[in-house]
C-alpha cells in the first residue's frame, strides 16, 4: 500500500503504462516540460523523450486528430485536454473520426486512443475551467466514457482505458487531484467498465460519479444521525453505463438519489434515472431524485457553491425521496 | 431487391442568372494558373520541358504513357456510370471527379507501395492507383456501407467527408512514420500524402495540419485540388492569395502544378514525396485544375456559374491532351484507343451490375463493430431488436440473414 494523490495516481499509472508498452505516448498542451499545469504527467518527458511526451501545439483539434492519425499508424496515444471547457475545438474529431473510424471501417481500424479531462468546478477558477460536459461525450456512439473519484481508481483506470483497443475519454476530477488515499499498488482491479459499491447500505441508493462522490459519502455519514443508512455506488463507467449494481441496490432499498455536478437536462443522471424507472419499476417506493448543478453555463466562481450539489443539497434529496 | 430512395431536388424557382460579380468571381477564379504554373504537357499535347522536373519524368516512356492514359480514361468511364446510377436511382448520391483526372491519377501513380494516403470523398481515381477496385467505392453512395477495403493493406485510408479532418489525421500518420523512424535514406523511407480541396484550406484543421507537419518535420504532402469551386463557392471566397503560396507563411514549400497534366502532376508528386521521405517534408502542392461537373449528382452548378466557363476548361481536357500526344509525338495507333475504350465500357458494365446487386444489409448490421471490446448496451439492444424483428412473419421480409457470426 502506498498514499497517493490522484494526480500521481495517475502519474504513476501514465508511467507503468508507458514502461509497459513503448506505442504509448502521451500529447497535449504543456505535458512535457512543465508536468502538465496539474503535474499529471511530471516526470514523463524527461524519462520518456521527446518522442512519448509531445509538448504539442496550442491547438485542441491537432492534438485530437493527430492523435487518430497516430492511432492508424500503430500507437497508443493519451491526449491532455487542460481544462474541460477547452475541448470544443477538438470535439469535431472527436466525433467524427475517434468516435466512428472503427464502425466505419468495419474493424479494421482501431482507435486506442485516451482523452484526459480534468472536469468540473469548485476551484474559484476563470470561465470556462469549472465544466462538466461527459453528458456531450456519452451521447456520442463510438466513445466509451469513465470518470474516476480517488486515487486507487485513477492508478488502476488509467491503464485500463490505455491498454483499451476502444477511444475512451477519461474525466478527471479536478478539485479532487491533491487529496491523498491508499492505493494497493499489488491488487487486481475490478475491470474498467463497471460501477463499484462504495459503502454499503439499506434505506436509500446514492449514485454519483468524479468529484462528487466524496460528497455522497460524506452525506451518507452525517445521515447516520437521522438514522438512515445510504448505500453508495460510484458510476464510475459513464459510458457504458453499468446499472447492475444500481438496480440491485434500489430492489432492495426502493429509493434512488443521483447526484452529479452537471446541469440535469439530458444529462447522465436523466439517464440513471431512466433505466432504473424502467428496470426497477415495481422496487421504487419514490420518484427517481436527481441533486444536480442548473440548466445554466457554469456560473462566476464567487457562485459555484450555489451551483454545486453540496452536502445539505444531497441530503435535502435524500430528505426529499425519504419523505415521499 | 430494394432501391434507395432517389434524392428528389427541390423545385427550381427560376433559377437566377449569375450576378456580374459572380461572372467576375467565376472568371477570374478560373483563369490560367499563372507564371508559376508547373507544366510537362500543354493543353495540345506538346511535351515542354521544365527543367526543375522533367527528370522527375523522365523514365515516363510511351508504354507508361499509355499506361496513363488507360487510367485516366478507365476512372472517367466509371465515374460517369456512378452519375448514371444516381439518375436511375440506384445509388442515393455520386461524387463526379470529371476533369480531375490528371490531378489524381499523377498525384497516385507518384506514390511508392509504402506511401500512405489520405482521401476526402472525391478521389476515385486515388483509389484507382491503389488497387481498390472501383466496384468497392459504390458502397458507400448506395449506402451499403463506408467503404470495405483493408486501408492498412491498400494504404488508403477511408474517404473523409467532414472537410478538413484528414488533414490532421495524415500528419498524425505521418508524425508516425517518423517517430519509427522511416524517413531518411533508406529504401523502405515513407511518406503520406494527403487529399483536399479549395474549400477545405478554410477550414482550422487544414491550418492547424500545417502548424502541426511543420513544427514536427512530418513527412507529409498536402495535396490541394484547387478545382476551382467549393459547391457554389469560388476561390474569392476561401482566399486573397493562389493557394500554394500560403505554405511560405507555414515554412514549407508550396508549388503550383496544371493539374490538368498527369505528367506534370506524376512529376511534382514524385519530387515532393521524396522530399519527405528523406526529412524535408511536409510540401504543399495545389494542383490547379477544374470540377467540369456538379459538386455532387444533387448539386446544380448552373445557378452559379456560367457554362462559358466549362466550355474554356474543356479545351484543357486532361485525358484529350495525353490522346493528342501519344498520337502526334509516338504514333500510336487508334487500335489502342479503341482497346481501352472496350476495356472502360466492360468495367461499366461490372461497376453497374455490381451495384444494383449489393445486398441488403442484414437488420443488425448497424449494431456491428461499434466498439473493437464491445459494449452490453449495444448487446443489449441489438438483442432487443432482432426480437423484434422476428415477431413479424419472416416469410416476405425485407431483411436478409442476420449478420451474427458472420
Amino acid at each position: 500500500m502506498t498514499r497517493l494523490t490522484i494526480s500521481k495516481a495517475i502519474n504513476d499509472g501514465l508511467r507503468a503504462a508507458m514502461e509497459r508498452d513503448s506505442k504509448v505516448i502521451v500529447m497535449g498542451e504543456d505535458v512535457g516540460k512543465l508536468g502538465g499545469v496539474y503535474r499529471v504527467t511530471d516526470g514523463l518527458l524527461k524519462d520518456f523523450g521527446e518522442q512519448r511526451v509531445l509538448d504539442t501545439p496550442l491547438a485542441e483539434s491537432g492534438i485530437i486528430g493527430t492523435a487518430v492519425g497516430l492511432a492508424i499508424r500503430g500507437f497508443r496515444p493519451v491526449c491532455e485536454i487542460q481544462f474541460d471547457g477547452f475541448v470544443f475545438p477538438g470535439y469535431d474529431q472527436i466525433v467524427s473520426q475517434l468516435a466512428k473510424l472503427h464502425f466505419r471501417t468495419q474493424g479494421k481500424v482501431r482507435m486506442p486512443v485516451v482523452v484526459r479531462i480534468p472536469f468540473g468546478g469548485g476551484i474559484g477558477a476563470v470561465e470556462h475551467h469549472s465544466e462538466s460536459p461527459e453528458a456531450l461525450f456519452a451521447h456520442v456512439a463510438g466513445l466509451k466514457v469513465v470518470a474516476c473519484s480517488n486515487p486507487a481508481d485513477a492508478y488502476w483506470m488509467i491503464q485500463q482505458a490505455i491498454a483499451s483497443d476502444d477511444p475512451v475519454i477519461f474525466f478527471e476530477p479536478k478539485r479532487r487531484y491533491w487529496e491523498k488515499a491508499e492505493v494497493d499498488l499489488d491488487s487486481e482491479p475490478p475491470p474498467l467498465f463497471s460501477s463499484r459499491v462504495a459503502r454499503k447500505g439499506s434505506t436509500l441508493t446514492l449514485v454519483s460519479y468524479g468529484a462528487p462522490l466524496k460528497t455522497c459519502l460524506e452525506a451518507a455519514t452525517a445521515a447516520e444521525a437521522d438514522g438512515h443508512d445510504l448505500e453508495v455506488i460510484d458510476l464510475r463507467t459513464l459510458s457504458p453505463l453499468d446499472l447492475g449494481p444500481v438496480a440491485e441496490s434500489v430492489r432492495r432499498t426502493g429509493r434512488l438519489v443521483v447526484v452529479a455536478e452537471a446541469p440535469p437536462e439530458t444529462s447522465v443522471a436523466a439517464e440513471v434515472a431512466a433505466r432504473i424507472q424502467e428496470e426497477c419499476f415495481h422496487s421504487l417506493e419514490a420518484p427517481v431524485i436527481r441533486v444536480t448543478g442548473f440548466d445554466v453555463p457554469y456560473p462566476p466562481s464567487k457562485c459555484e457553491d450555489d451551483f454545486l450539489p453540496d452536502l445539505d443539497r444531497i441530503l435535502d434529496g435524500v430528505d426529499r425521496s425519504m419523505a415521499w | 431487391m430494394s432501391v434507395p430512395h432517389a434524392w428528389t431536388p427541390p423545385t427550381s424557382v427560376d433559377a437566377p442568372t449569375p450576378t456580374p460579380e459572380q461572372v467576375v468571381a467565376g472568371l477570374k477564379g478560373t483563369d490560367e494558373g499563372g507564371p508559376d504554373l508547373v507544366q510537362l504537357l500543354t493543353p495540345e499535347g506538346e511535351r515542354v520541358s521544365d527543367p526543375r522536373f522533367d527528370g522527375y519524368a523522365a523514365d515516363v516512356d510511351v508504354e507508361s504513357l499509355k499506361a496513363l492514359y488507360r487510367d485516366m480514361v478507365l476512372v472517367r468511364r466509371f465515374d460517369r456510370e456512378g452519375n448514371a446510377l444516381q439518375r436511375q436511382g440506384q445509388v442515393g448520391i455520386w461524387v463526379p471527379l470529371l476533369g480531375q483526372e490528371a490531378a489524381q491519377i499523377g498525384a497516385g501513380r507518384a506514390m511508392q507501395p509504402q506511401d500512405m494516403a489520405f482521401p476526402s470523398y472525391r478521389e476515385h481515381g486515388v483509389a484507382w492507383t491503389r488497387d481498390i477496385d472501383p466496384v468497392d467505392l459504390i458502397g458507400i453512395f448506395r449506402g451499403t456501407d463506408h467503404g470495405s477495403w483493408d486501408p492498412k493493406e491498400k494504404r488508403f485510408h477511408y474517404y473523409t467527408i467532414v472537410i478538413g479532418n484528414q488533414c490532421l489525421n495524415a500528419t498524425g500518420y505521418a508524425m508516425g512514420q517518423k517517430f519509427e523512424s522511416k524517413v531518411g535514406e533508406g529504401a523502405d523511407a515513407e511518406a503520406t500524402i494527403c487529399f483536399f480541396g479549395d474549400g477545405a484550406t478554410s477550414q482550422g484543421d487544414v491550418h492547424e495540419g500545417f502548424v502541426w507537419s511543420s513544427v514536427y518535420d512530418a513527412p507529409v504532402v498536402f495535396y490541394c485540388q484547387n478545382n476551382q469551386w467549393a459547391i457554389s463557392e469560388p476561390n474569392e471566397r476561401q482566399t486573397r492569395v493562389p493557394l500554394y503560396k500560403r505554405a511560405q507563411g507555414y515554412g514549407f514549400p508550396g508549388i503550383r502544378v496544371d493539374g490538368n497534366d498527369v505528367l506534370a502532376c506524376l512529376a511534382v508528386t514524385r519530387w515532393a514525396l521524396e522530399e519527405c521521405r528523406t526529412g524535408n517534408g511536409p510540401v504543399l502542392i495545389e494542383a490547379f485544375t477544374y470540377r467540369m461537373d456538379a459538386h455532387t449528382t444533387s448539386d446544380d452548378p448552373s445557378r452559379y456559374r456560367l457554362a462559358d466557363e466549362l466550355e474554356l476548361w474543356k479545351l484543357k481536357d486532361p485525358i484529350e491532351r495525353v490522346r493528342v500526344n501519344l498520337v502526334r509525338q509516338h504514333g500510336v495507333e487508334q487500335e489502342f484507343f479503341d482497346s481501352v475504350q472496350a476495356e472502360s465500357d466492360e468495367l461499366a458494365v461490372r461497376f453497374r451490375d455490381h451495384c444494383v446487386n449489393l445486398p441488403q444489409p442484414a437488420p443488425d448490421r448497424m449494431f456491428s463493430q461499434v466498439y473493437a471490446e464491445g459494449s452490453p448496451n449495444i448487446d443489449a439492444q441489438r438483442e432487443a431488436y432482432l426480437a423484434y424483428h422476428s415477431s413479424f412473419d419472416t416469410e416476405g421480409s425485407l431483411a436478409g440473414p442476420s449478420i451474427e457470426g458472420a
